[in-house]
């Protein structure tokens, strides 16, 4: 390190400069700023790609994948996503008439079911299956037991150890001499137990017959030819079949959930974002209005618009929701959209009104005034471009609170009517059956969560971007 | 200031006579009316019950002024559904339900957040900070009634793993029944309010007097507990009283969810049923509930803040 | 000890807080079965809109007065008809006597006499009472009369000539009148009492009068309701249980489903979302026939598409009730519709449908199209029109909706518009004919087949779509007039066969239920006509 000694010339006085040096940035609009900044946020970039895909997902998405949403396949309902099966053709033939033995009473004796120490029935002997068992039909029979009044007939998908345990109670044979029960109750491939107990009119014997059966998929022909699946003349009993696959599963009624989605992003984003678009519209237009006028036309104004405010949202939701009589064929999406703006403009209209009076006394705005600027320049130059940053801050948060409001109306069974999807009323239909095929409410509540999240994060970005006062303190 | 309440106050009625009317339109527009039922009756029979209700006047002006009338006399008349009762019994039975349910949520969801969001700004940018403002984006972005069934879901498997019930799955009676009704209904205000706190506390946490309380050699923790919660927790009260109303006035899902006998749930049924008086009753009455809350706050933000000059 | 971090502190104190919240609750206080206090405690799917017997027209109001009140006679777990406040009675053609027991008591110790049984059915037709249940009076002398205002209320055909005497005069014969008073309006009133609580009768626990097992000891409205034994009624000494406590009123069946396995409710019902889950729990499920008949209802108004008999056909022909009830229902325990008589009736010796067997049900599509053809030639279409299908807003409602339309669009090309309507809305709009199609249910009131036979009848105010065929008419008229098993049999089967011929209707199930029970609760009985379910004589056994 070296020692410093001041010199003669450190004091010598400077000569004249030419000029300040010139620092020089590109000049950036407020647009151009507010771009830069959303674009260097990490989350709203994120939210932005999101809301590409979902833009893709609702009107890209049905030309690639052209399934009928609409199209019902009775024997896959409620199917986890899958990427198609294999189904065995049958004929399905004439309706079974079943097993009555001949010769067989019906009931037992009067006198022996009146003694009250009368020995319990024994179990159905001989429970075996006619014919192939599939998934449209299994076939039953067993011995008839002595002294029986009727049969009752269980199934499981668990092997049954005790008779608590026999599952689900299929139905009852009326009768000592008919022995033999066809079930085509919603089976899925797979194994069923099947048991069956006899019954002498008062009492269900303790014991039971159980039998292991293998179900396979199978499909009639004639079904298979109204699904277009094979062609009118195609097909013969027997004869192996590729059905179709459902990527992300089926709902109630066999409906293909994929396609749902997407043709319910239509009903949940259009109401999401025309209504928000419309209230938002009406309540700038309303409040700029108010804003502008001043004096007693604001005051009449914003008082209509406490008004409105103090009735409670829900309750009124729910009352236009009915009030609209919506009629037979009508999805009621106008009814929710005129009844979600005519309840949530004054929100928007308090803020932009807010905004104006604020602007109006900008001194950029008194200059121009001075200035002779005419009313129309004040109002498309200054007024509009300074309030338009919140107002599509404002625009991008209420977008959930709309998602979410369809979504609960749904809920209450007042959402739009059927058959237009919708992912709230997917949502609802789900959430009954989440216990056993939990994709039926998982994938549109994921949308409306997803949809949501962008929203929010896209809300939180602009924010950062165009709202100087309003920005999060990072 | 007392001018000002006089002047509040008359403009809360007027707001209430607006809702009323909003109210008694909207219903009377709803095609079919409450005294259909499934079997069906007689005329004689159709024509004493609508005597008995009051519906065999004009609906305007008649039965819109007799509305008003006994609105004005603090009665709204005879519940069709729930027959033999009056609308204001309903009322008072229910809504005490709904303002526990309210109070609960609310204060779930302020304790929650404040410490929510004064832990994430202490851990900012490290991983509980993101971890938690995760968990609060996703709990503003599902709907409430998923995490209703979930959380009723949650309680059942949790009662079954345990072998005793830790919070019965649903009901009404004892404060046990109200914890997970009241955290699925706080949810989304905890999100909230979180967010709010943790900015609040980042910029407190930069202010000049910790800085001070720093230098003097306050602890970390007496900086934290003494100075920063307390001041960083100002916008979060501003924020609670339209939050209260809100909620107390918001708990469908969850009253239906969790068969809880709020007036959410009993005006939902009243809907479905068309059951004129009380949905008037229910209508006016929230509404009047939440003129009055807003009134309220307003008045005590001019007791309590200097700068609010009221005029 | 762990060290907790500035924030932990409070945050372990609000745990302590919900612990000790909740402590109080695991005890057995509140379990589904108290075997030491005899206590049960079950889920109410709703508030009973008020319990006066003479106004009550929905099940739940009539599930809780089946335990607290009891009529003449009464229904036991077989099905079989027993006595109840009359010890015997005689039904002739023009009329019946009951004899009251001696010991038949109101929970105030007074007796319970003929007489109230007669204030109780006058105020039940009197026009002032505006009771919607007031029709299941008619056939009592003067009845029809008395409700239309047109004669007094003291000529209605009933009087108490003695204290334990209640004497009935009929204007048309009533074979089933036995099975009939055990139906909920039947239940008698005391008039003191009554006229006492002016107007308030059924309002609160304390304005009520009871007769039965048990009396309602508290109801919070909207919470509970609790039900306690009655020390006065006459066969106490058969009733096993203390208290029967609905803490719950929910009609969700997840949050009951839920509230079983917690081991807070003795009796969840099931459909098809929550079955899967009861298997998995190797839970013991039960089934029964609630009574119930479903079917499609044309509108036969002037002017309707619907009229034409061809169309009709050709919308029973695409249908499947097989179908329906196996995949699109998907429950067990629920039967073809078949007909518009459930198979649970009895006939003159067997089961009705024994004794009057219906078709087997067609499904032919292409001979529905066929019909269709007729149909559009005949209403001069050239297009198949585009009907409206009126339905509610329930889920269940939804997806059967949802099912038709597709069905006929896949099988006819028919365009079928949903018209999804709240409850009233939709009763309001069935009334006003606004539809061509709605989906609607019917359940016993009494165990008569006549209670489901006279639904079409021209005058039956229940027929909303209208439909009006004298031969129809004349052969119910038989089924009310006769007092013979056999010709009442036959006439039955007239009105099935022109329903099922004329596609008056499309039947498309017989509703089952299936429900898990508490495994210590024995004779709980579920049946077809209120109360059900019925647990008046239900004992414990521990396991």
């Amino acid at each position: 390190m070296s020692t410093y000694t001041p010199r003669p010339e450190d004091f010598a006085p400077l000569g004249a400069q030419d000029a300040a040096p010139v620092l020089v940035r590109p000049s950036l609009s407020y647009w151009a700023d507010a771009r830069a900044r959303l674009l260097r946020n990490p989350r709203a970039v994120g939210s932005l790609v999101l809301l590409a895909l979902l833009g893709l997902f609702t009107t890209v998405g049905p030309l690639f994948w052209t399934v009928d949403p609409s199209t019902q396949n009775l024997d896959r309902i409620s199917e986890p996503p899958n990427l198609g099966a294999e189904a065995r053709l049958i004929d399905p033939g004439q309706r079974w008439a079943g097993i009555e033995v001949e010769d067989w009473p019906a009931a037992p004796d009067p006198a022996w079911l009146a003694s009250p120490t009368r020995a319990a029935l024994d179990a159905p002997e001989g429970l075996s299956v006619v014919g192939t068992p599939h998934t449209w039909s299994v076939r039953l029979r067993w011995n008839p037991v002595e002294n029986a009044a009727s049969y009752r007939i269980y199934r499981n998908r668990y092997q049954p150890t005790a008779l608590n345990e026999l599952g689900l109670p299929l139905g009852d044979r009326w009768s000592g001499a008919e022995v033999s029960y066809e079930d085509a109750l919603a089976l899925e491939p797979g194994v069923y137990w099947y048991s069956v107990t006899a019954t002498d009119g008062l009492r269900e014997s303790p014991d039971f017959q159980t039998l292991r059966v293998e179900v396979e998929r199978a499909l009639p022909l004639n079904t298979a030819r109204k699904a277009g699946l094979i062609a009118l003349e195609d097909g013969a009993p027997g004869q192996r079949l590729n059905l179709p696959a459902h990527p992300l599963g089926t709902d109630y009624l066999g409906r293909d959930m994929l396609s749902r989605l997407m043709h319910g992003a239509r009903t949940s984003l259009f109401i999401g974002l025309l209504a928000p678009l419309l209230y938002v519209l009406f309540g700038t237009a309303y409040g700029a209005a108010a804003g502008f006028l001043g004096g007693r036309a604001d005051a009449v104004l914003m008082r209509l618009a406490d008004f409105v405010v103090a009735l409670p949202f829900l309750l009124f939701m729910i009352l236009f929701r009915v009030a609209s009589g919506v009629e037979a064929g009508e999805s009621g999406i106008t009814a929710i959209l005129v009844a979600m703006v005519l309840l949530l403009w004054p929100a928007t209209a308090r803020l932009v009104r807010g905004q104006i009076l604020q602007i109006r006394e900008e001194g950029y705005v008194q200059a121009a005034r001075l200035l002779g600027a005419p009313q129309r320049y004040l109002i498309f130059r200054h007024m509009i471009p300074n309030t338009l940053g919140v107002i599509l801050v404002t625009l991008t948060f209420a977008i959930p609170t709309a998602i979410f409001t369809e979504a609960f109306l749904s809920f209450i069974g007042m959402g739009v009517a059927p058959p237009t999807p919708s992912w709230g009323s997917m949502c609802f239909e789900g959430l009954k059956s989440m216990l056993n095929s939990p994709h039926e409410l998982f994938f549109p509540a994921l949308m409306i969560s997803l949809t949501v999240l962008a929203f929010n994060l896209l809300g939180d970005g602009l924010r950062d971007a165009l709202d100087a006062r309003m920005r999060a303190r990072e | 200031m007392g001018r000002y309440a006089i002047k509040r106050v008359f403009q809360g009625l007027i707001t209430i006579w607006f809702i009323a009317t909003a109210t008694f339109a909207a219903m009377h527009a709803v095609p079919g009316d409450p005294l259909s039922n499934e079997k069906a009756t007689t005329e004689a029979i159709r024509k004493n019950l609508e005597a008995r209700y009051g519906l065999d006047r004009p609906v305007f002006p008649d039965q819109y002024f007799i509305f008003l009338g006994n609105m004005a006399k603090g009665d709204f008349g005879l519940s069709f559904t729930q027959q033999n009762r009056r609308v204001n019994d309903i009322i008072l039975d229910a809504f005490p339900v709904s303002a526990q349910l309210g109070v609960l949520a609310i204060a779930f969801a302020a304790l929650g957040g404040v410490l929510l969001g004064a832990f994430t700004a202490l851990k900012r940018n490290r991983w509980p900070d993101v971890t938690v403002m995760l968990a609060v984006i996703l709990g503003i972005s599902v709907p409430s009634f998923v995490f209703a069934a979930l959380g009723q879901l949650a309680l059942v498997n949790a009662n079954d793993a345990l072998g005793f019930t830790l919070l019965p799955v649903a009901g009404w009676g004892e404060l046990s029944h109200m914890v997970m009704p009241a955290v699925v209904l706080g949810l989304s205000t905890l999100a909230f309010l979180t967010r709010l706190m943790r900015s609040s506390m980042l910029e407190v946490l930069t202010a000049d007097y910790i800085r001070t309380a720093r230098a003097k050699g306050v602890s970390e923790g007496g900086i934290f507990w003494r100075h920063a919660l307390r001041n960083a927790s100002l916008p979060v009260i501003t924020v609670l009283g339209p939050a209260i109303a809100a909620i107390t006035t918001g708990g469908f899902v969850v009253e239906l969810v969790f068969a809880i006998p709020g007036l959410g749930r009993a005006f939902v049924e009243a809907v479905q049923q068309l059951d004129y008086t009380l949905i008037m009753g229910t209508t006016v009455f929230y509404g009047s509930f939440l003129v009055f809350m807003v009134i309220v706050v307003d008045l005590i933000y001019g007791l309590i803040d200097p700068r609010v000059r009221l005029a | 000890m762990m060290r907790l971090g500035p924030a932990g502190r409070p945050l372990a104190l609000l745990l302590g807080c919900l612990l000790a919240v909740a402590a109080p609750f695991s005890g057995a206080a509140n379990n589904a079965v108290d075997f030491e206090g005899r206590v049960i405690r079950m889920v109410l799917p709703q508030e009973p809109p008020q319990l006066d017997s003479s106004k009550a027209t929905d099940q739940v109001s009539t599930r809780v007065l089946g335990h607290v009140m009891e009529a003449l006679t009464r229904f036991d777990g077989q099905g079989r008809l027993v006595p109840g406040v009359a010890e015997r009675w005689e039904i002739r053609r023009d009329g019946a006597t009951f004899w009251l027991r001696k010991d038949a008591r109101w929970n105030d110790g007074s007796p319970v006499t003929a007489e109230d049984f007669v204030f109780s059915w006058r105020h039940a037709v009197d026009p002032k009472t505006a009771s919607e249940y007031a029709f299941i009076l008619q056939g009592i002398e003067n009845a029809e009369e008395i409700s239309q205002g047109e004669a007094p209320i003291t000529s209605l055909g009933v009087s108490a000539p003695e204290p334990r005497r209640l004497e009935v005069r009929f204007s048309r014969a009533l074979a089933y009148f036995d099975k009939l008073v055990a139906f909920a309006t039947f239940y008698p009133l005391k008039e003191s009492f009554y006229r006492a609580r002016d107007g308030r009768y059924g309002a609160d626990a304390e304005d009520m009068l009871f007769n039965g097992p048990f009396f309602i000891e508290r109801w919070d409205h909207g919470a509970r309701l609790e039900m306690a034994k009655n020390p006065h009624y006459w066969d106490r000494d058969n009733i096993y249980l203390n208290r029967i406590e609905f803490p719950y009123i929910t009609s969700d069946t997840n949050a009951s489903l839920n509230l079983f396995k917690d081991n807070r409710i003795i009796l969840a019902g099931l459909d098809s979302e929550t079955m899967e889950n009861a298997l998995e729990q190797r839970w013991r499920i039960e089934r029964f026939d609630d009574g119930s008949a479903w079917y499609i209802e044309f509108n036969h108004r002037e002017g309707r598409l619907t009229r034409n008999w061809h169309l009709r056909r050709a919308l029973a022909l695409s249908f499947d009730t097989y179908e329906f009830i196996n995949r699109v229902i998907g429950t067990p325990g629920n039967l073809p519709g078949l007909s518009l008589f459930p198979s649970y009736l009895q006939g003159a010796k067997r089961r009705l449908l024994q004794e009057i067997p219906p078709p087997e049900p067609v499904t032919d599509w292409t001979l529905a199209r066929e019909h269709l053809d007729k149909a559009m030639a005949q209403l001069g279409l050239r297009e198949p029109p585009e009907l409206v299908l009126l339905t509610g807003n329930s889920p269940t409602a939804n997806k059967q909706a949802e099912f038709l339309q597709t069905l006929w669009k896949d099988a006819l090309g028919l365009t079928v518009r949903i018209d999804r309507q709240i409850f009233k809305q939709r009763l309001a709009k069935m009334t006003a004919g606004e539809f061509d199609l709605v989906a609607a249910g019917w359940g016993p009131d009494y165990l008569d087949p006549l209670t489901f036979g006279d639904l079409f009848a021209s005058w039956n105010l229940n027929n909303r779509g209208r439909y009006d065929n004298p031969k129809l008419d004349a052969c119910v008229r038989k089924a009310q007039n006769s007092v013979d098993a056999g010709a009442r049999v036959q006439a039955f089967g007239c009105i099935q066969s022109i329903l099922l011929e004329d596609h008056a209707i499309i039947p498309t199930y017989e509703r089952g239920q299936i429900y898990v029970i508490h495994p210590a609760v024995k004779g709980a009985i579920r049946r077809q006509t209120s109360p059900d379910p019925d647990l008046a004589r239900a004992w414990l056994e521990q396991p």
